[in-house]
C-alpha cells in the first residue's frame, strides 16, 4: 500500500441551532483553513471528495452547493458519497492508492438542526418492512441497547440521542514526500477498512458487531498499543460493544475530544473521529491512534482507520532491523 | 457606471424568521416487490405470517430474495416458505412515550423485535402492551390485524400481549364497505398476488434564510437587485453567493445591479406549470449589465414570436404600494426597445 497520511483537518464551531448558513459558509472556511495550514495551493489538489445527506435540508442535489468552496473551475475531479465524509475519505484513499495523485481533499457536512431526525433517518431504512413504520435511529438504538442490558452488560437500555449539531470538517490526506512537506508530523493511515452486516437488525445478533471486529482485523488495530481512539458513538451503550469488538483495553483513552455526544453534524461525525484522532498524533500526544465510523441502523455499517507517527513501512524497516 | 457599492456585508440579519419547508412526494413512493416480499405481503393481506427457509435450515422472517448472511436466494421453490407464528416472543423492545402521527400506535407503546414461533429471526413491529412495566424480553405477542389490508407491513396493527390468536377481520379494501361476516379468506382469491407498495413521505423543515439571502430579499423589497463580487476574479454573481464558485473564497461585496440587461437565451413555454403565469409564456436567462451570471426570469409584454436571443430587457416590477418581501415583486422583463446586443459581446455567458 501506497503511505497516505492525513495532514491537515479543520472542523466547525458546531452550532445547536440553525444560524442560516449555506452549505458553502459551513465548508468554505475549513477548506481555507487545512489548505493555509498545509501551505498548499488547490492546484495541488488532485481529488476532491465529500460526504453529505441531501434529506438533511430537504433539497435534493444540495450537495452541490459546497462545491462553490472548492473552486470547481476550471473543472476539476471531484466525488461525493450520500454517506458521513468518513467513506469520502475512504474513496479519496483508495484514489490516491492508484498512484497518480499525490494530495486529496475530503469534507463532510451536515445540518442537523432543520429537520426531522426520526422522520429522515427512517427513510434511510428498508422501504418494505422498517421505514413504513416510521421507527428512527433512537428506537433502533434502544433495541441494541436494552439487548445488550438483557445480555448482562451495564448499560442504559433507554439510550438518549445527541444534541441535533450543524457543522462540518475537513481534511487533506497526502501521499510520501508530499506529506513530510505540507506536515511536520503525518498521521500515516496504516490501515482503514470498512465492513457491513445484514440490514435486518432481527436477523442480528445485536450484543456483537462482526462487521466492526472484521474491519478492525483488517485494518491491523492490533497488535500494538493504542494511545487514543475516537469512536462514532451517538449513543451511550455504543462505547463497550466497540471496545470489545475493536479489541481495545483500559488504557486506551476513548473520545478525549469530547465525542459525538456532545457534538453530532452528521454526516460530519465519522470524519471528525479520523481528524480528531490524527490530530492527536499531529501534536505529539499519540504514537498510535484508532478512528471510527459508523452507519446504519444498529450500527449496521462500520468504519475503521489505524493513524500512527510511522509509516507502516517505517515499522516494517525497523522490525527487520 | 453598471455597479456601484451597496450596503456593507456585516449589516445585521433583518429577519430572524424560521420558513416552513416541506419535502413531500404526493401519493406516495411507489415500489415493485419482487417475488418474495411480494408473497409475504400478500400473506398480510391475508392475516397469515410466513417465513422462507434458508440453506441453513432457519426460517428468515420477513423473507428476502436472498440469504443475509451468505447471499444465496432464496424462496424460489414452494416447499421453502413456511407458516410461522401468528404468536411470537420478543427478542428486544424499546419504548415510546410520544407517538408520532405517522406511528401505528397513537397511545404509547413499545418497539420490538418479535420472533414468531417457528422462526429463526425477529421482524420489527408495535407492541401495544398499555405501560412499559407491562413490557419484557421474552414476553409472548401475537398479531391483531386490520380490516383495511393492502399488503404491506401495517396490515398488522400491533401485536398484542399474549397468545392469540386474534381473529383476522374480513378484508375491508380501502373504500370498499365492509362485509357482514365471512372469514377472512373471501375475495381474496380475485385478488393479484401483492407486487407494488407505497410509502407516503412527508418531511417538514425549518429552515432560516442566510444573511446573502437576506440581504438580497430586502433590496428586492426596495426594488434593488443586489449581486455579490469576488474579490479575487471580480466576477459579480446574482441572484448573490456568499462564495466565489471558481475561486472557492468568500464574495461578500455587494453591488447594487441595474434592473437592464440582455437576454441571453429563452423558452417558449406551452405546458402549464403550477405557479406559472398562463401559456404561451416565456422563460430567459438575464444577464443583468454588469453582472457575470445570467439569473433566471420570466418574460412579457411582448408577442412570443418576437422574443430573440440577444434582445435588451428591463425589469417590471409590482407597483411600490404592493411590494412584499419576495422575489415576486420583480414581475417579468419586458423589451427596452433598444437595439439588440450582437451574440459575441456575451456569448462568455451562455
Amino acid at each position: 500500500m501506497r503511505d497516505v497520511a492525513v495532514v491537515a483537518f479543520a472542523q466547525s464551531e458546531h452550532s445547536f441551532s440553525d444560524l442560516g448558513w449555506t452549505e458553502a459558509d459551513l465548508v468554505m472556511p475549513l477548506v481555507n483553513e487545512v489548505l493555509s495550514v498545509t501551505g498548499m495551493d488547490r492546484s495541488e489538489i488532485g481529488f476532491t471528495c465529500s460526504g453529505s445527506n441531501d434529506y438533511l435540508v430537504g433539497t435534493p442535489f444540495s450537495f452541490v452547493a459546497a462545491l462553490d468552496t472548492i473552486g470547481a473551475w476550471p473543472p476539476i475531479a471531484e466525488s461525493h458519497v450520500e454517506q458521513d465524509g468518513a467513506w469520502a475519505l475512504y474513496e479519496a484513499w483508495v484514489r490516491m492508492q492508484h498512484g497518480d495523485i499525490d494530495a486529496a481533499l475530503v469534507y463532510g457536512f451536515g445540518k442537523g438542526t432543520v429537520g426531522d431526525q426520526v422522520g429522515i433517518s427512517s427513510l434511510s431504512y428498508d422501504p418494505y418492512y422498517l421505514a413504513p413504520l416510521v421507527p428512527g435511529h433512537i428506537a433502533m438504538a434502544g433495541l441494541q441497547a436494552r439487548a445488550l442490558k438483557d445480555a448482562g452488560f451495564d448499560v442504559d437500555p433507554d439510550p438518549t440521542p445527541p444534541p441535533a449539531t450543524d457543522g462540518a470538517a475537513a481534511v487533506i490526506l497526502a501521499a510520501g514526500d508530499v506529506a513530510r512537506r505540507v506536515c511536520s508530523r503525518p498521521a500515516w493511515i496504516t490501515g482503514l477498512d470498512h465492513r457491513i452486516e445484514p440490514h435486518a437488525v432481527g436477523s442480528r445478533d445485536l450484543t456483537r458487531s462482526p462487521s466492526t471486529r472484521q474491519a478492525a482485523a483488517r485494518a491491523g488495530v492490533r497488535p500494538g498499543v493504542v494511545d487514543f481512539a475516537e469512536l462514532h458513538t451517538r449513543f451511550e451503550h455504543e462505547e463497550m460493544l466497540l471496545r470489545r469488538e475493536l479489541g481495545l483495553d483500559e488504557k486506551t483513552v476513548v473520545n478525549a475530544s469530547g465525542g459525538p455526544r456532545k457534538a453530532d453534524p452528521i454526516m460530519a461525525t465519522g470524519l471528525i473521529r479520523i481528524g480528531e484522532a490524527a490530530a492527536r498524533i499531529h501534536d505529539g500526544s499519540a504514537q498510535r491512534a484508532v478512528a471510527h465510523a459508523a452507519s446504519g441502523p444498529c450500527l449496521q455499517h462500520n468504519l475503521v482507520c489505524v493513524l500512527a507517527a510511522d509509516t507502516a513501512s517505517d515499522l516494517a524497516s525497523e522490525g527487520e532491523r | 457606471m453598471t455597479t456601484q457599492a451597496s450596503l456593507p456585508p456585516e449589516t445585521p440579519q433583518t429577519s430572524d424568521a424560521r420558513v416552513v419547508h416541506v419535502l413531500e412526494f404526493p401519493g406516495g413512493y411507489t415500489r415493485s416487490t419482487g417475488p418474495v416480499i411480494g408473497r409475504f405481503l400478500t400473506g398480510l393481506r391475508s392475516g397469515r405470517l410466513f417465513g422462507v427457509r434458508m440453506p441453513d435450515g432457519r426460517v428468515l422472517v420477513p423473507p428476502t430474495e436472498y440469504d443475509p448472511q451468505t447471499a444465496a436466494a432464496l424462496g424460489a421453490a414452494d416447499e421453502d416458505w413456511v407458516q410461522v407464528g401468528p404468536a411470537g416472543t420478543v427478542t428486544t423492545w424499546t419504548w415510546v412515550d410520544d407517538p408520532r402521527p405517522d406511528h401505528p400506535l397513537d397511545r404509547p407503546f413499545a418497539w420490538a423485535l418479535i420472533r414468531p414461533d417457528g422462526a429463526d429471526t425477529a421482524l420489527l413491529h408495535a407492541v401495544d402492551s398499555g405501560s412499559k412495566a407491562a413490557m419484557a424480553t421474552g414476553m409472548r405477542v401475537h398479531p391483531t390485524w386490520r380490516a383495511e389490508r393492502t399488503g404491506a407491513v401495517k396490515d398488522i396493527a400491533c401485536f398484542a400481549p399474549g397468545e392469540g390468536p386474534a381473529e383476522v377481520p374480513a378484508l375491508a379494501p380501502a373504500g370498499v364497505p365492509t362485509p357482514v361476516d365471512g372469514p377472512a379468506s373471501d375475495g381474496e382469491a380475485e385478488l393479484e398476488p401483492v407486487s407494488m407498495v407505497t410509502l407516503p413521505h412527508r418531511l417538514e423543515y425549518r429552515l432560516r434564510g442566510g444573511t446573502v439571502w437576506n440581504h438580497f430579499i430586502d433590496g428586492m423589497a426596495v426594488g434593488q437587485i443586489r449581486g455579490t463580487r469576488c474579490a479575487k476574479c471580480g466576477k459579480v454573481f446574482v441572484p448573490p453567493r456568499g462564495a466565489c464558485p471558481g475561486d472557492g473564497v468568500p464574495a461578500t461585496e455587494w453591488v447594487d445591479l441595474p434592473d437592464t440587461g440582455v437576454l441571453t437565451t429563452f423558452a417558449v413555454n406551452n405546458v402549464p406549470a403550477a405557479g406559472a403565469p398562463e401559456v404561451p409564456f416565456i422563460s430567459g436567462y438575464v444577464l443583468l449589465d454588469g453582472a457575470d451570471v445570467a439569473m433566471l426570469a420570466l418574460v412579457s409584454d411582448v408577442p412570443w414570436q418576437e422574443v430573440r436571443i440577444g434582445m435588451r430587457v428591463r425589469g417590471v416590477w409590482v407597483p411600490d404600494a404592493e411590494r412584499t418581501r419576495s422575489v415576486k415583486n420583480l414581475k417579468w422583463f419586458a423589451p427596452t426597445g433598444e437595439p439588440d446586443i450582437p451574440f459575441e459581446q456575451f456569448e462568455e455567458y451562455v
